[in-house]
């Protein structure tokens, strides 16, 4: 059944965005969207890299990835400069040398714009099981850290008072990060993978009571922004990783905006 | 271990710590023993909030010698909650999450009157209720050494008085209590020692010797003399002679 590849798109779409919604409630909780940008900047470089030593690129943009989200940690911990600026040197830094790394690899300029924009049709049967692989690693260890990283998002002074895990938990949880900003390029690009984390997550602020129903919401409005980009894509012929990043944002314009209207309407009769 | 056998659950040893090269807490000696309230006080950006930050280990000292008794458990309660607006939680699950005993949050919440509250959201709650809720978080911990960043923002008169109340009762139950607080009232009615700071330790002694030290005064800046010689008037805790109040700096 997987050799349909817009079957395949699907299915690895949808993935995708179960696995990038948790991560994405966290990243608008402890409010570290300019964290994603630096992470998926640094995949230019991953893919660069794991082409000139013959790596598959998902695998190479975990690892650079990965790099990059402990760099950063070390960078804020020691170092004099603010975070946001600690986070713009490290992203455009690997940005620029991810692109002159890319210079040197002659086959690699034709498929930039897949990079960028995502190519999640042309994804093959061994990534899907690799991203599936990805997201089963993903949810194990969110598991196993829930209650932790809960508590240090809340307020990480106090995660740090009451034991001594509250960085580890968060190094682990920049590590899934940058995961996922692998897995996410295929469907969206480099350029809209922090779009993917943060809409779906925003889309439902404000409708959950409780963190976990906030991350089943995201989970579906993101399956939900998937399979309606691809349709879109596939009937009017657009491309499908901005597609799918603009279906999320109807999806967001429209949750947000609901219950402002139902109000109203409740108010006039 | 040593620690245990004098009743001493922290103790800090020339303590420093700096922020961006300058130093915000300077050598302090510090020792905190169970049935024991030792308050921090001190003029705003004296190192309070970062001395009781290095002591329960959210802060790593540059230097200096910092020890714990064996598995003491700490209760903090922060100046401010930093929690995102956008993240959903209820009290209840709150004051639950790094409680390994489920059933101690209802009672603690009880017991500063904010049970009722138990299943609103923390966005919600107004500066007092959190103060509450904080304090009952902590408290369910069961904890060994509580400290309380400027526990009494928000509180009502009864909160500060049930504030001072629960405090001394955690004491006398053989906790150690440390606190930090502006707030002149709380520290005479509840504290057992004072701890002067600014940067580094200037003097420390129990409350009514210290709040007649001229380098405790001098730290608070003329108007904390008057203040005093008004509140101890107000207690009724003899007169002030008039000549002492404007001369008091």
């Amino acid at each position: 059944m997987f050799d349909d590849f817009f079957l395949r798109a699907l299915i690895g779409g949808a993935a995708v965005a179960l696995i990038a919604a948790p991560l994405g409630c966290f990243v608008v909780w402890r409010r570290m969207a300019y964290f994603g940008d630096a992470l998926s900047h640094s995949a230019l470089l991953g893919i660069a890299l794991g082409l000139l030593l013959d790596v598959d690129s998902i695998l190479a943009v975990a690892l650079v990835g990965s790099a990059m989200a402990l760099l950063l940690l070390v960078l804020r911990r020691r170092g004099r400069l603010a975070n946001d600026t600690a986070l713009g040197l490290l992203s455009h830094g690997a940005l620029g040398l991810g692109l002159l790394t890319i210079s040197f690899t002659e086959g690699l300029r034709l498929d930039l714009l897949g990079y960028l924009f995502g190519d999640i049709l042309a994804i093959s049967r061994q990534q899907l099981f690799a991203i599936a692989l990805l997201g089963v690693f993903v949810f194990a260890v969110l598991l196993a850290i829930w209650q932790r990283l809960l508590l240090s998002s809340i307020d990480p002074d106090l995660a740090a008072a009451e034991g001594r895990s509250g960085k580890v938990v968060e190094a682990v949880f920049l590590l899934l990060l940058a995961a996922v900003v692998a897995a996410a390029m295929k469907l969206v690009g480099i350029l809209l993978i922090t779009a993917l984390l943060l809409l779906p997550a925003a889309a439902v602020c404000g409708l959950a009571q409780t963190p976990e129903r906030m991350v089943v919401l995201a989970s579906v409005f993101g399956v939900g922004a998937v399979v309606g980009g691809l349709e879109a894509s596939w009937y009017w012929d657009t491309p499908s990783g901005p597609s799918i990043v603009v279906a999320a944002l109807v999806l967001f314009v429209v949750a947000q905006s609901l219950p402002y209207f139902v109000r109203r309407l409740a108010a006039q009769e | 271990m040593k620690l245990d056998r004098d009743n001493i659950l922290v103790q800090g040893r020339s303590l420093t710590f700096a922020y961006e090269g300058a130093p915000v807490v300077k050598d302090v000696d510090i020792t905190l023993r169970r049935g024991e309230i030792v308050t921090l006080v001190g003029p705003n950006g004296a190192g309070k909030s970062s001395l009781a930050k290095l002591l329960v280990g959210i802060l790593k000292a540059k230097s200096g010698e910092l020890r714990h008794a064996r598995n003491c458990v700490i209760g903090y309660v922060p100046q401010h909650l930093r929690l995102d607006s956008t993240l959903p939680i209820t009290v209840d699950r709150f004051v639950a999450l790094g409680n390994s005993a489920r059933d101690r949050g209802r009672p603690a919440l009880e017991r500063l009157g904010v049970a009722g509250l138990a299943r609103r959201q923390m966005q919600s709650l107004s500066g007092g209720q959190l103060q509450r809720v904080l304090l009952a978080r902590a408290l369910s911990r069961k904890p060994d050494l509580l400290v309380l960043d400027e526990p009494g923002q928000g509180l009502d008169l009864d909160g500060q008085g049930e504030l001072s109340w629960i405090l001394a009762a955690e004491r006398d139950a053989g906790k150690a209590v440390l606190l930090i607080s502006h707030d002149l009232s709380l520290v005479l009615s509840c504290t057992d020692r004072v701890l002067c700071i600014d940067t580094a330790l200037c003097c420390a002694g129990p409350p009514e010797a210290i709040v007649r030290d001229p380098a405790y005064l001098r730290s608070l800046g003329p108007q904390a003399g008057q203040a005093l010689a008004l509140y101890r008037q107000h207690r009724g805790g003899g007169v002030v002679p008039l000549e002492r109040q404007t001369g008091s700096v």
